[in-house]
């Protein structure tokens, strides 16, 4: 078994990113995710593994900083809440478009514009239907817990290099701020040069005589040639669709009706399972963890099942659209959230439940 | 075994570092916890909170609207968990600075003077540690070991002569917490 620690999820994230051989770190500090650089600065992965870690001077900074270190190969992060994702996101799109790999983490706050500091799962839309401009798709992954946080950095790697494609890990504020017990994974060495220019010939790595230019560009003026790389790109995600579904069931084989939720707001279905269950309502939960590629299928058997699904968010219903894309109008869908930096509390999901769902 | 506990002060009383030695010892002991603060604005001078909750199981959600125990060190969080304390459920507050006393019948309630007993003994820094001892002679959920193995974790190296003296609060704790009885 690996270290046991005690740990805040930003911290979780920076040490992971330290174990999993991360070559760069490039951020710019905004609450509720600060202590991941804070973390990364104290502890001097740059004296360790020579793993750099550098405040960048705007966000803006940040995802180009990210956009040419991913260019040359290398295992880089970000990390940022809404507001400094927002502007991340042309970089975003750019690395999506260039097929580069990278880790971003977003620890949700709550929005619209400068919004608050308090958690959120607003972000939904943004993180996984696009965000940016452009026919593109992250890999989304949605950390439940401190030790998924620290999981998902290590899987946000993997995947980013197996697909050559930005993964942005979404989590949120209370997730960030709150510590709990974390197995962290023994320390992968940094690859060496040589074993990065072997795995991705992809890479600028610098141009030996006996081969051409790597070009590493999101543009190309001849429509038709752009066409191509899209189509490239849709044939990848579908891929990632087949490959990379992730998530949870609890409690949902003899369960007459349904939690969907995602993150935190998962974690706060679980407590409201077990009270909605002592008064005798057969609830279960499903937690997509891989919010892009969704687990459509999944939810779309388990809606041939059951006769009602409350899916809740801490949004005005953005995941719930993905959810009656998959099951379709047989059964009663309905969204329950709060906004702004405001956390359901597990009793009041419990209620919504009754009058929403099994008594609407 | 699931306890689940409010600590609610002002900040810079020890509100989050009671909670992250409780959780750290805990985790010492082979318990899932999880240790959730409020954060932000509202910390920076304000009232401070943090939930902590110890389990033989898997835990669920860290946001809770009920605990099974609230320790509450200033009148603002004594106004608003008191109703928050599940029926049965413990409450423990410190009387200084208390003008308006706690009233439920239907939960335990006792008092720690920590503050006024910190200041007597020069111990100031460490009157968090009373209000955990009183806690844990009430509810022994980890054991002396593991609080020293917590310690140990929590605080950094720097800090560990100090730990003598965090326990040595901890015991004094044990011996300061009284029953309140809830008077009509």
């Amino acid at each position: 078994m690996g270290e046991l620690r005690l740990m805040k999820g930003n911290e979780a994230v920076a040490e992971a990113a330290i174990r999993a051989g991360c070559d760069g770190y490039f951020g710019y500090p905004i609450t509720p995710q600060s202590e991941v650089m804070e973390y990364l600065m104290a502890e001097k992965p740059h004296e360790r593994t020579g793993m750099v870690v550098l405040q960048a001077e705007s966000e803006t900074a940040s995802i180009n900083m990210l956009y040419g270190a991913a260019g040359t190969g290398k295992m880089v992060m970000t990390s940022s809440s809404s507001p400094g994702i927002s502007l991340m996101q042309e970089g975003i799109s750019y690395m999506a478009g260039a097929e580069l790999p990278a880790v971003i983490v977003n620890v949700v706050r709550g929005g619209p514009g400068l919004g608050t500091i308090q958690p959120s799962q607003a972000d939904y839309f943004q993180a996984v239907k696009g965000g940016g401009h452009g026919d593109y798709k992250l890999v989304v992954l949605a950390p439940a817990s401190v030790q998924e946080m620290c999981d998902h950095v290590k899987l946000g790697f993997d995947l980013a290099f197996k697909y050559r494609n930005p993964v942005m890990i979404l989590s949120d504020g209370a997730i960030g701020q709150m510590m709990e017990k974390v197995v962290l994974f023994d320390p992968i060495p940094r690859r060496s040069e040589e074993d990065l220019i072997k795995q991705n010939p992809w890479a600028a790595t610098g141009k030996p005589k006996s081969r051409e230019h790597i070009i590493i560009t999101s543009l190309d003026l001849d429509p038709a040639g752009q066409e191509r790389v899209n189509l490239k790109l849709q044939a990848k995600y579908k891929k990632i669709e087949e490959n990379e579904i992730l998530y949870e069931t609890l409690g949902c084989e003899d369960a007459e009706f349904i939690f969907v939720a995602f993150g935190l707001s998962a974690r706060i279905c679980q407590k409201s399972m077990d009270l909605a269950r002592a008064k005798g309502i057969k609830i279960g939960l499903f937690r997509p963890i891989t919010l892009f590629p969704f687990p459509v299928k999944a939810i779309h058997d388990l809606g041939k099942k059951v006769k009602g699904m409350l899916v809740v968010e801490m949004n005005a219903g953005q995941m719930i659209e993905d959810v009656k894309l998959s099951v379709g109008c047989s059964i009663k869908i309905e969204h329950y959230g709060r906004f702004g930096g405001i956390i359901p509390t597990p009793d009041e999901v419990v209620k919504a439940l009754e009058t929403q769902i099994i008594g609407g | 075994m699931t306890e689940e506990i409010i600590i609610a002060g002002f900040g810079g009383q020890g509100v989050l570092s009671m909670g992250k030695i409780l959780a750290y010892s805990g985790v010492m002991q082979n318990k899932e916890v999880s240790w959730m603060p409020s954060y932000g604005p509202e910390m920076r001078g304000g009232t401070a909170n943090v939930t902590v909750i110890l389990s033989d199981e898997r835990i669920s959600s860290p946001i809770l609207n009920s605990f099974d125990t609230a320790i509450i060190l200033n009148q603002q969080s004594l106004d608003k968990f008191e109703k928050a304390v599940k029926p049965g459920g413990l409450l423990i507050y410190d009387p200084n600075g208390i003008t308006k006393l706690p009233s439920r019948k239907d939960i335990n309630i006792y008092s720690i003077a920590a503050a006024d007993e910190a200041g007597k003994l020069g111990l100031s820094k460490i009157f968090n540690m009373i209000v955990l001892g009183g806690f844990l002679k009430l509810k022994p959920l980890v054991q002396p070991e593991f609080i020293h193995k917590g310690l140990e974790k929590s605080l950094p190296a720097r800090h560990h002569k100090l730990i003598p003296d965090n326990e040595k609060a901890i015991e004094i704790g044990k011996g300061l917490i009284q029953a309140v009885q809830v008077l009509n």
